[in-house]
């Protein structure tokens, strides 16, 4: 059996709602870690990049899926909703951390958001995940049709945005936001890659004298 | 000096110093790494035995020091300061060093040495960040002649009473207690008196957000965030941040700068 298949059917057994506990015990053993003194001298800072760092590390996750299984054949499908609604849960726990804990005042928060280009990138996906949130469910999904497949390419933009989000805040050349840009990239760019090359095919396949 | 020496004694008074584990654990050193860990996980590895200390440029006694033949037998202080960092947080630290203007009358500063340069150690080999060249090394820094002279200016070998950590920039370190912490360097190699405003690691990265004199100046903001106030390390999870100070909270070195304009100074 190949690993493709092991993977399928172990995946099989796992129940997707799985995900959404781990998503909150994650993010609760995070904020208990700061709670408790064991992520360093400054907490505030240190939650703040965990839970946008793991909201980054989602989105990924949610892109994967589809290229997983196109080219690996391993079907993660049935966990795509589950992935996303978390990646939307710790946006909005980065988002609470900083505006709360770490600005303090809604007036520096909508000063941040206007002034800072980063912090305005940041905002951008927060809201551009909003929709996408509400509407992942079943209801919605019948409901828009063929809508809802283009409301959720909306997710393109938003990794490319909370990439840059990243990019923009560091200070020097560290590598890891950067890798994390060229995998949006290439996560991204597979969505369009195969399809040009089938459209290609298909119009050379097309006599000359059918124009 | 000594009018100027009573006024630092006076704003350390309602100063709370921050452990020596705060101290050590939360530090930017980027030859070490870029996280705020990354300096205390790998620092260990440098290198300071036989660490000397090359003076030159425009002074009468030029030549490669020891810790010992260039500090030993000036004046030990002990100075509570503020830091403040320019990533907008700050702390407390009680450091042990000399002042920096004793350290060059002994060397004797020629006329026209207008600027002081400082490099920090490359040991490739003992420094990740190194290696992954995430800024340019060495690192340089550099103060102008009458900065460098301020009382309130040191070099530190200590904190607590014990020598630096190596996170902390052992063995030898400059402290400009208004000025963003990045000016304060770290494991200083290389003194050179000059004429010229040296070159400076942060300003020539991007001069648009950081400056040569980069005094902490809540009014001019990081063009990436503000200044106007501060997160203070150690104070947990619901800590309340605290209003930033101009000059740090230093008005004596308000005298360096007249004339010049503030927003200049960031």
């Amino acid at each position: 059996m190949s690993v493709a298949d092991h993977i399928n059917r172990v995946s099989r057994r796992i129940p997707p709602w799985t995900i959404y506990i781990a998503a909150l015990a994650w993010a609760g053993w995070l904020f208990w870690l700061g709670l408790s003194g064991n992520l360093g001298p400054e907490p505030i800072n240190a939650l703040e990049r965990e839970y946008g760092s793991i909201a980054l590390k989602l989105l990924i996750a949610g892109l994967c899926v589809t290229p997983l299984r196109t080219y690996f054949g391993v079907n993660l499908l049935r966990f795509r909703r589950q992935i996303g609604l978390s990646a939307f849960f710790f946006v909005v726990a980065h988002f609470s951390v900083w505006a709360l804990l770490d600005v303090q005042s809604f007036g520096r928060v909508w000063t941040e958001i206007v002034k800072r280009p980063y912090v305005t990138v940041g905002m951008a996906a927060l809201v551009m995940l909003i929709p996408l949130a509400l509407t992942s469910n079943n209801a919605s999904i019948r409901k828009l049709g063929k809508n809802w497949r283009r409301l959720h390419w909306l997710t393109y933009p938003i990794a490319v945005l909370a990439g840059i989000h990243y990019v923009w805040l560091v200070k020097g050349f560290p590598w890891e936001p950067f890798i994390y840009m060229a995998i949006i990239v290439v996560l991204l760019a597979l969505r369009f890659l195969p399809k040009r090359k089938k459209s290609a095919s298909k119009r050379s396949g097309q006599p000359q004298s059918a124009r | 000096g000594a009018g100027l020496i009573g006024n630092v004694a006076g704003a350390a008074d309602d100063l709370e110093p921050n452990s020596l584990e705060d101290i050590r654990s939360y530090n930017n050193y980027y030859e070490f790494g870029t996280g705020k860990s990354d300096p205390a996980e790998n620092a260990g590895a440098l290198d300071t035995s036989n660490w000397t200390i090359k003076v030159g440029g425009m002074v009468d006694n030029p030549g490669e020091y020891t810790l010992d033949e260039l500090v030993g037998d000036l004046t030990q202080e002990e100075r509570i300061y503020r830091f403040r960092c320019v990533e907008a947080w700050s702390m407390v630290v009680p450091w042990n060093g000399v002042e920096l203007a004793d350290v060059l009358n002994k060397v004797g500063v020629q006329s026209g040495g207008n600027y002081v340069a400082f490099e920090t150690v490359v040991q490739p080999e003992n420094m990740p960040g190194v290696r992954r060249n995430v800024i340019p090394f060495p690192y340089k820094e550099g103060l102008r002649m009458d900065e460098a002279m301020h009382p309130l200016t040191m070099l530190a070998t200590g904190i607590y009473g014990e020598p630096l950590a190596n996170q902390n920039g052992a063995p030898i370190r400059l402290v400009v207690p208004w000025k963003y912490g990045f000016k304060s360097i770290k494991s200083i190699v290389s003194i050179n008196v000059v004429a010229e405003q040296p070159e400076t690691t942060w300003k020539d990265i991007n001069f648009r957000e950081y400056g040569f004199f980069a005094n902490v100046n809540p009014n001019v903001s990081h063009p990436r965030w503000s200044q106007a106030t501060e997160r203070v390390i150690g104070g947990g999870l619901f800590s309340a941040r605290k209003d930033t100070l101009l000059y740090n909270g230093y008005d004596e070195v308000a005298s360096l700068y007249e004339g010049m304009d503030p927003n200049a100074l960031y």
